[in-house]
């Protein structure tokens, strides 16, 4: 009998562990819950804290939290900050939405990759709760929802075909390949706009090879770059699969030139990557950590200080929309006892109408689909560092 | 070439998967349980060697058998606590235990070390053998990897053959209940069925992460769950099974890749697995090697 009880004692001392495991690791979300008070605009987002692409989500969160620890010290306008996980999967995300709408949610972050987005923008767009995403770029996100707004610097039509464009112009080689990843909203976007813009400009494009999540081995589809002569290969991807292409590409002596997208940033700060396999490596993005632009250097040491980490694009997409927010919400005289739907419709006058100045880029306007438009920059890694491009 | 050259892809795959088959295997043929949580000891396994080499500039070895003691001590740890409590409860309670202790690891990993993507560095060098000049290629982690599998599927027969553990394991594997009659200590028998399978997890670990450098807390459930289907391919149970299976499914998936189509070589994958199992339901190797470990 003893012995019984023995074996249910540690049975349930071990499902309290993994309870309290598992809240902590979906935590963090609940620290700011403190400080509520009817002074503060409740700002929520979604975003995989946990998981494969939680490296995203957190960058979001983090990038938001120093903007919103900035504006609340500066007093004015306060801000309370929460983010829930959405483990990259939309139906958790929907979950995560539903929550931070029974805490109270006014304005929203959305989502910040792009199929969560595509869940949550749906609610969010029926429940008339405006939506900043700092990073989902798919077109299908703001697509139809007039309150859904985009921070991401491009969303993927245009960057696809400004990265087509590019090689194009730069007449950077004469036979194009693309890996891209088929099951992922943003790989397949951003292929699909290239190869229009392509078909456009006449750009030749000789093989195409796809690969799917939890994928390592890219021998195959480096082969069958290698045997069709490809000299530019187009990765619409982030950096993690990148980086085993590179290594894999380096293994079987085959050096074209790369061309990467926004997603490609982050690279370099992988702990353990040798930068002279991204070396050449060319992209487009809004953002670059090693720029000598003040505020960005304020923004990237303060997040190193409380992170222990260099800030990626996503963290600084994520900044730049409290402080958006904090800008329209000053010119339209929003306070915090307002409802969700007083400050969609808010949002939506302002932010059509404003110009705004970020760490990802100046004069930024939105269009009434709710898309950005900013500049995208050429860089190039060169000794493991960005380095403008023209 | 271009043939030979897949062909050589194939085997590089097929032997990581071989590597992480034989310790779901041999935890399966002894203590009859699918340890799911077999993909995260790799995990941590290959944490462990990367902390050990690229924080603390060790020599690979030294980082290799940190990772091994490391991940013995682990595989011990979650036996006690997690599946012994149950070993007399429905084999399903016990898998769904499987999949939490999984989970548990996975997040653990990732509160502990953050889900920032690091880049393993390879203990085997990058290095490459060049055959018929330069035409084919195979790298040094491939031809290091299925050394270690012959050598590892050699000595675990042998162990499991000829030693009084292995008698006492394989008595426990045919019947727990008459095993402890015969004064067997099953408790500890399978604590070191275990130690050996977690130990093998983490020189696993290491050669996965060697050939694919990508490390992440999610890096061991993908590969473990391919490698418990070659292990079920080459009948589980079975130890030269896990190894003809995992080679055989490696060299399929970089077939049907290569000659299919890049989308659907994980349901030709499982195709091939399905019309196995149809016609010899316990695999490749699983009816023979069955009663023997």
């Amino acid at each position: 009998m003893k012995h019984t009880n023995m074996k249910k004692m540690i049975a349930l001392a071990l499902a309290t562990i993994m309870l309290v495991a598992l809240c902590a690791c979906g935590g963090g979300s609940s620290e700011p819950e403190a400080e509520a008070s009817a002074e503060a605009f409740k700002l929520g987002g979604t975003g995989p804290l946990t998981g494969g692409a939680a490296i995203y989500g957190n960058a979001a969160k983090n990038g938001a939290q120093i903007a919103v620890d900035e504006i609340n010290a500066q007093g004015g306008i306060q801000f309370e900050l929460k983010y829930e996980d959405d483990a990259n999967d939309a139906e958790k995300a929907v979950n995560a939405y539903n929550s931070l709408k029974d805490w109270g949610m006014q304005i929203s972050l959305g989502s910040v990759t792009s199929t969560p987005a595509n869940a949550t923008s749906a609610e969010g767009f029926t429940d008339r709760i405006f939506s900043l995403t700092p990073s989902a770029s798919a077109p299908t996100v703001i697509e139809g929802k007039d309150n859904m707004f985009q921070m991401c610097f491009l969303d993927y039509p245009t960057q696809g075909g400004a990265s087509a464009q590019y090689i194009s112009d730069m007449a950077l080689g004469e036979k194009i390949g693309i890996i891209w990843k088929n099951d992922e909203d943003y790989s397949t976007g951003l292929r699909n706009s290239f190869v229009d813009k392509a078909a456009e400009l006449g750009l030749n494009i000789v093989a195409e090879s796809t690969f799917t999540e939890g994928n390592n081995d890219f021998s195959v589809q480096l082969t069958e770059m290698q045997n069709a002569g490809v000299d530019v290969v187009f990765l619409p991807m982030y950096y993690q699969p990148a980086s085993l292409i590179f290594a894999q590409a380096d293994a079987m002596g085959y050096a074209p030139k790369w061309f990467g997208v926004d997603g490609m940033d982050g690279i370099l700060a992988m702990e353990g990557f040798d930068p002279t396999l991204a070396e050449g490596v060319m992209l487009l993005t809004p953002f670059n950590a090693d720029s000598t632009d003040e505020a960005t250097q304020a923004f990237v040491a303060k997040y190193q200080e409380l992170y222990n980490d260099i800030p990626n694009q996503f963290a600084a997409d994520a900044y730049d929309c409290v402080y958006a927010y904090k800008q329209a919400l000053e010119a339209a005289g929003a306070t915090p006892d307002m409802t969700a739907e007083q400050l969609n419709d808010l949002m939506i006058e302002q932010f059509t109408s404003m110009s705004f100045d970020g760490l990802t880029g100046t004069g930024m306007t939105w269009d009434s689909t709710g898309a950005v438009s900013k500049s995208a920059h050429g860089m190039v890694i060169q000794d493991g560092a960005y380095a403008g491009l023209d | 070439m271009t043939f030979l050259n897949y062909l050589l892809s194939g085997i590089s795959l097929g032997s990581i998967y071989a590597i992480i088959a034989l310790g779901y295997t041999m935890v399966y043929g002894i203590a009859k349980m699918l340890n799911f949580a077999h993909g995260d000891v790799i995990m941590v396994g290959s944490y462990i060697c990367f902390f050990a080499v690229s924080r603390f500039a060790l020599p690979p070895v030294v980082g290799v058998l940190a990772a091994m003691a490391v991940c013995t001590v682990l595989g011990i740890l979650v036996e006690r606590l997690a599946y012994k409590p149950l070993r007399a409860a429905p084999s399903l309670a016990v898998l769904i235990t499987a999949i939490g202790v999984s989970y548990f690891l996975q997040n653990g990993a990732q509160l502990l070390w953050t889900p920032n993507p690091k880049v393993f560095p390879s203990v085997v060098g990058n290095g490459r053998l060049a055959l018929f000049g330069g035409q084919l290629t195979v790298s040094y982690v491939t031809l290091v990897t299925i050394a270690s599998c012959v050598v590892i599927m050699i000595a675990l027969t042998l162990f499991t053959g000829h030693t009084k553990m292995g008698k006492a394991m394989r008595a426990c594997s045919e019947d727990k209940g008459a095993a402890q009659l015969m004064g067997i200590n099953v408790n500890s028998t399978i604590s070191v069925t275990f130690a050996i399978g977690s130990g093998l997890a983490a020189v696993a670990g290491v050669l996965l992460c060697s050939a694919y450098p990508n490390l992440v807390p999610t890096t061991g459930s993908m590969p473990g769950i391919k490698a418990f289907t070659a292990a079920v391919f080459g009948g589980i149970g079975s130890i030269p099974g896990a190894m003809l299976g995992g080679i055989l499914l490696g060299v399929i998936e970089i077939f049907a890749k290569a000659y299919i189509s890049t989308q659907l070589s994980d349901a030709v994958v499982f195709a091939v697995l399905i019309i196995v199992l149809l016609v010899k339901p316990a695999g490749l190797l699983g009816k023979k090697i069955s009663e023997k470990v």
